[in-house]
């Protein structure tokens, strides 16, 4: 009835199996070691870091010595780690260094550990954001006016659409009002599911909490469609090997800003005043062509940066300090078409 | 908090998927667990090595993983279930590693001249387990079955990540429409506290009932 193992059979495969272990977690911390002393003689740099007025987040970021980041994962050309070395890539990821760089100095090359990306989902970016778990959010985040009651945005710095992906050989879907009625795929938390509930409200929604989960059950034909912004979609059909394809009917804009913490005045002054100089010398549209560029997507002007409610102009509406921050915000996030 | 209070509603549909999510695959968890359980002490090598190597199979996997494998590795041989019953099937599986080895230490725990009684009379191997052993076994099971159960409550949220509008499914739409996530999770927290509770008492009543007095 009982089966009955003499301890000491146990100890001695035991033994093995442990030395295994260590010398396996010794390599991979050698390895690791020396990833890390190369980036930090890379780090050495010529160009002298910016100094800042103590006291304000950037001074803090930089006497830290690190910018933390929440990013995607698992968007191709957006934002995504990749699986096969964990280095990171995308125009989130290229956005994010340069920020670092306006802080640090230097390139984004140099910047070595100077920058750490925390994989932030959709659910967790505000908690992140006012917990202080991360310093900014560079995620895809879509900027709007329920989000800016919890955090402030810097940007935006993409103005992306929300589109249809479906499978190549599919000809039925040509907008987005197609979708009622089928079933379509996208993620919990995003705005892409909040978006195709409005627009398609007869659309069978299935959720997923990855956009691979998604891609896979378009693959498996579970799902007729997927929807969400135009460039992850540009992601997946450069990944499918043609499987997919976009319908390109795009249905929404999509401002993708830095999320930071509300009421950081200071910080957000800054990595706006950032944007903008990077959009000006080239390097938001060297960026761009690395990234996203290469999925074929072509380069766009980048969207005119949104001071809203800034120390500046609240100085000069001193009369109507809500009203006027409504409108300005108002006037920038329904421009649907 | 409103946005929990005005959707009480949403929040009850969905806590049913999950009261039926964990039901269904309890009562398959069981009947798989007592199986293998039996398989794992019985006489024949075989069914010993097939109950070992399914428990130290799934047990070892981590239940996303193998909820992923079976929704979409094995859509691609063919093999096509709803997401809810997907989850049903995978939940089962995996709880019943939880369940067979629960069983089987109560099975150890019958003492041993139960056993040496029943041969001596001449009860066949069936006979021994189903009529003198897995009766007390089940006994002395009843509260770490329980506890297993609970965790299965818990794990059933997994259903959510995989297009399940349980509660977990709709806290995250919930989020998703009103983006503000903490009262949401809150909102599902103390749901799943509603059901995991009274199963706890459940558990102990069920304890006192079936207690060998001795």
């Amino acid at each position: 009835m009982r089966s009955f193992r003499s301890p000491r059979s146990t100890r001695q495969w035991m033994a093995p199996v442990l030395a295994l272990t260590i010398v396996l977690v010794a390599a991979a911390c050698g390895s690791d070691d020396t990833t890390t002393s190369t980036a930090t003689t890379n780090a050495t740099e010529a160009v002298p870091p910016p100094t800042f007025a103590p006291g304000t987040t950037m001074a803090n970021i930089q006497a830290k010595g690190k910018l933390v980041v929440g990013i995607k994962y698992d968007q191709p050309g957006v934002g995504l780690r990749n699986p096969t070395n964990n280095s990171f890539e995308g125009f989130d990821i290229d956005i994010a260094e340069l920020m670092a760089v306006g802080i640090f100095g230097g390139t984004p090359d140099s910047l070595g550990n100077k920058i750490e990306f925390v994989e932030a989902v959709s659910a967790n970016r505000e908690p992140f954001l006012q917990n202080g778990n991360v310093d900014i959010v560079v995620a895809r985040y879509t900027i709007n006016d329920t989000r800016k009651q919890q955090v402030d945005f810097a940007g935006p710095y993409l103005l992306a659409h929300q589109d249809v992906l479906v499978l190549e050989s599919d000809n039925s879907i040509k907008s987005v009002t197609d979708l009622n009625g089928k079933k379509v795929c996208s993620v919990q938390g995003s705005t892409s599911e909040k978006n195709v509930i409005a627009k398609a409200p007869q659309a069978e929604l299935l959720s997923f909490d990855t956009y691979s989960k998604c891609a896979e059950a378009l693959t498996d034909g579970r799902v007729v469609a997927v929807t969400t912004d135009g460039p992850i979609l540009a992601g997946f059909v450069s990944t499918s090997g043609g499987a997919f394809k976009v319908v390109n009917a795009p249905f929404t804009d999509e401002p993708y800003g830095i999320g930071l913490k509300k009421g950081d005045d200071a910080f957000r002054t800054f990595l706006n005043d950032r944007l903008e100089k990077i959009e000006a010398d080239g390097e938001w549209a060297a960026a761009f062509e690395a990234t996203l560029g290469k999925l074929s997507l072509a380069l766009p002007e980048p969207p005119p940066i949104d001071r809203y409610g800034a120390i500046g102009e609240l100085n000069a509406t001193t009369t109507s300090t809500p009203g006027a921050t409504t409108s300005t915000t108002a006037a920038t996030t329904t421009t649907v078409p | 908090m409103d946005i929990v209070l005005d959707n009480l509603g949403g929040y009850t549909e969905a806590a049913w998927i999950t009261v039926e999510l964990t039901l269904l695959s309890f009562a398959a968890a069981f009947v798989i667990g007592v199986l293998i359980a039996a398989f794992r002490v019985s006489p024949v090598v075989p069914l010993r090595t097939f109950a070992v190597v399914w428990v130290e199979t799934f047990r070892n996997t981590p239940v996303i993983v193998l909820m992923f494998l079976f929704v979409f590795g094995l859509t691609k041989v063919g093999v096509r279930y709803s997401f809810f019953v997907s989850a049903v099937i995978v939940l089962a599986v995996y709880t019943s590693t939880f369940v067979a080895e629960t069983v089987r230490s109560g099975i150890n725990s019958v003492a041993k001249g139960q056993t040496e009684a029943g041969r001596a009379l001449g009860l066949t191997f069936g006979q021994l387990l189903g009529v003198v052993v897995m009766p007390q076994a089940l006994r002395t099971v009843v509260a770490p079955l329980g506890s297993v159960f609970i965790a299965l409550i818990k794990n059933s949220s997994i259903a959510g990540a995989f297009a399940v509008l349980d509660l977990t499914g709709f806290y995250q739409r919930l989020y998703t429409e009103t983006e503000q996530p903490i009262p949401a999770f809150l909102g599902a927290a103390v749901a799943y506290l509603i059901l995991a509770l009274p199963s706890g008492w459940a558990v102990g009543v069920i304890e006192r009932r079936v207690a060998i007095k001795r």
